[in-house]
């Protein structure tokens, strides 16, 4: 899903590869793009699934105003992974509900 | 507390320029914004701009984007990111959010240029992976490099519908087909013929009745409305896609606004709820300004305008402008927005826009 060669931007910048995982698989993915970036071009559209009906919700508006792509990040639930940049090594979960309770993860 | 002279909220084309035009003056400014990188949208505008050579027609927006940075740089504007404006209080005092910190600043003007979000439609299915804003499928695509999907129906076309379809088949991705509920094409004939000429098909008043998928689009049924935006039964189609973009319209980002107690008002010609405004950018609130989508969603050009009128009077109201000077500084702007007021559609802006100066007015009475 990634752009190589784009007519009026040419090559887009982008960080080194690193590794991370996603709900234990092992990924890479650009130092510093957004985690979500990283999911999309590995495949992964599901983030998370709500509360009430268990739907499945991933990235709307991927600047960071609708929460829609949370996830559990290090532990860490309810972090925009649209606007939060990958690093190497983050383990990366799919969120369940509200996601764990911090610290007890 | 750190004090400044003018304080702008968001870093993007209105904010950028309003603080530039103060800075040039002699203010002392700061630009908060909560994004890791400054720009608002220009970045994503890979298209080029149109209006006059004045407006920068020709030239694309992360080229403007880039050019206004420079010049905040140059005149010693603070631009601090990834710091959010938590709250606006009385007499010029917010409060900032940065990291795991939180701190007041005092300004004694304010800019408020937070912008706009998107709007949508909710259908069944529009909540699944795959269903996105227009502006997602900019980011992903000219900003990260990412294509949102491989094969995509764009609902709504206005420019943002139009100008997003161009993109996304430059970024490589197929767009089965442009929708919008209006009988005829909203945007730009230019920007429509662009994306007509790769042999994208239009479908106009077309709605979206359903996505389907388990966990993602997988596709989207569609169907003709009538007059009174009502589906025609037996008019359903399908396609498959697997992702849907909504470029339905934006509408301003007022919180900060309101939680100044600046009045707003209703304009659905400028986006919904906007706060009122006078020709110098101020609010109901003296020293309160705004510039941008969220004064009434125009355009990026319209934004640096506003927000070149907005620092104008700010340098004026704190004694760095004469009287003369800034009427014909001030009137050279308003005639350069004026241009860009065009057609129908910017005839109703221009209205809204006395709307809502009247209704400053009117609360200053």
């Amino acid at each position: 899903m990634r752009i190589d060669d784009h007519p009026i931007l040419g090559e887009i910048p982008k960080g080194p590869e690193v590794s991370f995982t996603f709900d234990g698989r092992s990924l890479t993915g650009r130092e510093g793009e957004p985690i979500a970036m990283a999911l999309r071009a590995a495949g992964v559209l599901v983030h998370r699934f709500t509360a009430k009906r268990q739907d499945a919700r991933g990235v709307f508006c991927a600047i960071g105003r609708c929460t829609d792509c949370i996830m559990v990040v290090d532990g860490r639930p309810n972090v925009r992974t649209c606007v939060t940049p990958l690093k190497a090594g983050m383990v990366v979960e799919t969120q369940m509900g509200l996601g764990p309770e911090p610290g007890r993860a | 507390m750190q004090r400044y002279e003018l304080v702008c909220v968001g870093a993007g084309p209105a904010g950028l320029a309003g603080a530039i035009e103060a800075a040039r003056y002699g203010a002392q400014v700061v630009v908060y914004d909560e994004n890791e990188r400054p720009g608002g949208q220009l970045f994503k505008q890979i298209h080029k701009f149109f209006g006059s050579r004045e407006h920068r027609a020709g030239e694309r927006g992360f080229d403007i984007g880039q050019s206004l940075l420079e010049q905040a740089r140059e005149l010693g504007v603070e631009v601090v990111l990834n710091a959010t404006v938590l709250g606006i209080y009385e007499g010029g005092e917010l409060q900032i959010r940065q990291e795991d910190t939180i701190f007041p600043v005092h300004g004694q003007k304010v800019l408020i240029a937070t912008g706009a979000s998107e709007n949508m439609i909710p259908f069944p299915g529009w909540t699944l992976p795959g269903v996105i804003g227009a502006g997602a499928a900019q980011t992903m695509a000219n900003l990260h490099g990412v294509r949102p999907g491989k094969r995509l129906l764009m609902v709504g076309a206005g420019n943002v519908g139009l100008v997003v379809s161009y993109q996304m088949l430059q970024a490589g991705c197929q767009v089965a087909a442009v929708i919008d509920a209006a009988p005829a094409i909203g945007g730009y004939g230019v920007h429509a013929a662009k994306v007509a000429r790769q042999g994208v098909p239009f479908y106009m008043s077309q709605t979206v009745l359903q996505a389907h998928g388990a966990d993602h689009v997988e596709g989207v049924t569609m169907a003709r409305v009538d007059d009174k935006w009502q589906p025609v039964p037996g008019s359903e189609q399908s396609l498959e896609v697997d992702t849907i973009c909504l470029a339905v319209g934006l509408n301003p980002m007022t919180q900060l606004c309101r939680m100044a107690h600046c009045q707003t008002v209703f304009v659905p010609a400028l986006g919904g709820h906007v706060p009122a405004h006078d020709q110098n950018q101020e609010t109901t609130v003296p020293g309160y300004y705004v510039a941008g989508d969220v004064s009434g969603i125009e355009e990026a050009s319209s934004a640096i305008i506003q927000g070149r009128v907005a620092g104008l009077a700010v340098a004026h109201s704190l004694g760095y402008l004469s009287d003369e000077d800034f009427a014909a500084q001030q009137q050279e702007q308003l005639q350069s927005m004026r241009g860009l007021r065009h057609g129908p559609f910017g005839q109703a802006r221009a209205d809204g826009k006395e709307l809502l100066a009247r209704s400053v007015q009117e609360a200053r009475q």
